[in-house]
């Protein structure tokens, strides 16, 4: 299995530094994965005597277990070093912790940090190859993975497809690195929110088109993810109240008609019902919500298969 | 002393000159000058000889941050770049606001410095913007000008109290243009990185708003502003508009803003976090314009060092600043004097002659009566810039393992070599 290319003791910060021939790698290996999660008996030995690192500066429910679960069925020991706010509160830099864990004999570490470019320090100060698992609003690129996989396993390629994601845009480390993996293999994405949520010279820095208008973004669309909506933004003065939100971005049977029949929908989780989607299209038979999650596990166990150097 | 044999800036043209020093002035300058003149001989065959290099903006970190620098290093980094006269900015801890620490810099570096030191104070007590400092007192103990630099006073009432104060002094008001509510938790320039990096963004808008108020300000009280570091186009048009209907402002900028941009910020580099940030090149070409033009008067380091561990964080976390005084004439001349951009005559205007008649020193020319303040520099010389060869305490430049043409080989100050052979230990 793709014998050609090399992921072993690179890092994963982010999609720009793959190759589309290697996304797709990723995508092939993660349906090996997920026909594994489908035994009776989810364990793999191909890991077994590595040890990987889940470095966790951000609350996080999910993704971290989604990490711990795919090391566990590879058969990887894992650590856990679990800090809520930043390491400065604590009074030990980030680089004085990396040191001490690597001390301990680490082959890969997995980073959620609230600030961006933080993967790129840890691997400065270890050597070891970097998992990021979202570093403020920069990027995520295990959820793209994730996302662009549940489209790919329902629509086959991705190329041509008419994509679009609504919501708070400037916050989104997911938006900006499903942007990169989806231009990659050929979508045609928009992203559309209110003008105080969307960050500037998006369409110069991503190739995507930037819509105002929910209908207007939403037309044609193969492809629809919502994005969570924090009520934080409302006290920073980013947009009156959740309601008024709603009224213009939430996806409903209204607003998803303009999409087309059976445009897939998509959320990273978690939902705000209500606010940035409505139960009727949540839950309806083109979501893949929680298809999602499956497919969490499956894409980081193919990562860390990969970038460790498993054997199948 | 004699320096003999050089090419000896003579304004607009380089002349091959003998230059003879006597105590601390220059004594004469002229084609050839016999050696038993002077007891001792710098021959400056096959390089150029510059009045030494005056900079406005200098964070000399002491007192209180001395881990980052202290005036003797940073003055022997001033020295090494080819500087003569520094202005250390009162943001140290405690701040420059009163005459005590005014003339601990000024006894601390006429003891032990590698350059002449002058003191800028601050313009509102701790560079809080609410209250004025003394400057009568200040003056005393020898302040050339008032800042808040590092901060900025956001009250329009107080900052045109504290104008109007200061033009009592017929001192220069500086400004470090930045509206706190539109900077908040901005890391790099708004735009293109900002996005890409999902830092946040620290909008032009930000210093342009400022600039604009300051500029009404000084228009209205008669006095004179200097703009610290500008950085972007629309800024530089609003100097450039100001000077035309006779506005008392002047402005600077640094190196890193003629030659770098936001794209220095790929891969979270914390040496390229600075305030204000690194923009656009369509704002870098600006800067560059305004220099040729006149519209900027002069350039200025914002030399502000920053220990290691104190940069090696998150982006988000590590202090704003760049190391800039051993940089700046090899990093200007070799990319910008030898890509043509500059003539060597004008960067040598920007970094000396323009900033000493700002300071009103007798210095800046190598002619009769001047004072003895030379640099000879070795255009063909590589400088490498690296933790084991910089002077400074700190290291954090974005040109750290890069090297540069335009070495100083000698640095004279007030007639004593500070910088080269025969350099006081």
């Amino acid at each position: 299995m793709q014998n050609e290319l090399n992921f072993v003791g690179r890092c994963l910060y982010d999609l720009n530094d793959y190759t589309a021939e290697e996304i797709y790698a990723i995508l092939e290996a993660s349906k090996v994965m997920k026909e594994i999660n489908k035994r009776d008996y989810k364990k793999l030995p191909t890991l077994k005597g590595k040890t990987i690192c889940t470095l966790f500066f951000e609350n996080s429910t999910r993704t971290l277990m989604s990490f711990e679960l795919a090391a566990d069925r590879l058969s990887a020991d894992i650590v856990r070093f679990a800090s809520n706010g930043s390491s400065l509160a604590k009074g030990e830099s980030l680089q004085d912790t990396v040191y001490t864990i690597n001390a301990m004999g680490i082959d890969l570490y997995v980073i959620r940090h609230n600030l961006p470019g933080s993967p790129q320090l840890v691997h400065k100060h270890t050597g070891k190859p970097v998992l990021n698992a979202g570093d403020g609003h920069h990027a995520h690129p295990t959820q793209a993975l994730l996302d662009i996989f549940s489209i790919w396993e329902k629509l086959g390629s991705l190329d041509g497809l008419k994509i679009t994601l609504v919501g708070d845009i400037a916050h989104s480390r997911v938006v900006r690195s499903n942007l990169i993996g989806m231009r990659k293999l050929g979508a045609e994405v928009t992203v559309c929110g209110p003008k105080t949520l969307m960050p500037s010279q998006m369409s110069e820095v991503y190739g995507c088109k930037v819509e105002y208008d929910l209908k207007t973004a939403l037309k044609d669309a193969d492809v629809v993810m919502g994005l969570r909506m924090q009520l934080e933004r409302q006290s920073e003065g980013l947009f009156p109240s959740l309601e008024e939100y709603s009224k213009l971005f939430t996806l409903s049977k209204e607003t998803m008609k303009y999409a087309k029949k059976d445009a897939l929908v998509l959320h990273p989780g978690p939902m705000n019902r209500g606010i940035e989607i409505l139960p009727e299209i949540a839950d309806s038979s083109r979501s893949v919500i929680l298809e999602q999650v499956t497919n969490g596990v499956a894409v980081r166990m193919a990562l860390l298969f990969l970038m460790l150097g498993g054997r199948m | 002393m004699l320096v003999k044999n050089g090419l000896v800036y003579q304004g607009d043209k380089f002349e091959k000159l003998d230059v003879l020093i006597k105590g601390t002035k220059i004594e004469r300058v002229a084609p050839s000058i016999d050696e038993t003149e002077a007891t001792k001989i710098i021959d400056a065959e096959g390089k150029h000889v510059f009045p030494g290099f005056v900079d406005l903006h200098t964070h000399l970190r002491d007192p209180g941050q001395t881990h980052k620098e202290d005036i003797i290093s940073g003055t022997k980094a001033a020295a090494k770049g080819g500087y003569t006269t520094i202005c250390a900015m009162p943001n140290t801890d405690p701040i420059v606001d009163n005459i005590a620490t005014v003339e601990y810099i000024k006894r601390k570096a006429k003891d032990v410095g590698y350059c002449k030191v002058s003191v800028i104070g601050a313009l509102t007590k701790k560079s809080e913007g609410k209250e004025l400092t003394e400057v009568a007192s200040m003056l005393e103990g020898g302040i050339v000008a008032v800042s808040d630099d590092g901060g900025c006073v956001q009250n329009t009432k107080i900052k045109l109290n504290a104008m109007k104060y200061a033009s009592n002094f017929n001192i220069p008001v500086i400004v470090h243009a930045e509206d706190y509510s539109l900077s908040a938790k901005g890391q790099i320039n708004a735009g293109r990185m900002s996005t890409k990096l999902g830092l946040g963004g620290i909008p032009a808008l930000a210093e342009e708003i400022i600039i604009s108020r300051d500029i009404m300000l000084a228009e209205n009280l008669n006095c004179h502003l200097h703009i610290a570091h500008i950085s972007t186009a629309k800024a530089i048009q609003m100097v450039r508009e100001a000077k035309s209907r006779g506005v008392k402002v002047t402005c600077e900028v640094t190196p890193h803003h003629l030659l770098l941009t936001e794209d220095a910020c790929d891969n979270y580099d914390t040496n390229t976090k600075v305030k204000p940030p690194l923009r656009t090149e369509k704002d870098r070409l600006a800067c560059l314009e305004g220099l040729l033009d006149n519209t900027i008067d002069f350039i200025a380091s914002d030399h502000a060092p920053h220990s290691d561990f104190e940069k090696e964080k998150e982006f988000n976390l590590a202090p704003f600043g760049i190391n800039v005084l051993e940089t700046s004439f090899a990093s200007l001349y070799t990319e910008l004097v030898l890509e043509n951009k500059i003539e060597l005559t004008k960067l040598i205007e920007k970094l000396s002659t323009s900033p000493a008649k700002f300071l009103k020193i007798n210095s800046g020319l190598i002619k009769e009566g001047c004072l003895a303040d030379i640099t000879v520099v070795d255009l063909e010389g590589d400088i490498h810039f690296s933790a084991e060869t910089m002077v400074s305490k700190s290291n954090n430049t974005p040109f750290i393992n890069q090297t540069f043409k335009g070495r100083v080989d000698t640095t004279i100050c007030d007639g004593v070599v500070t910088w080269g052979a025969g350099t006081k230990s």
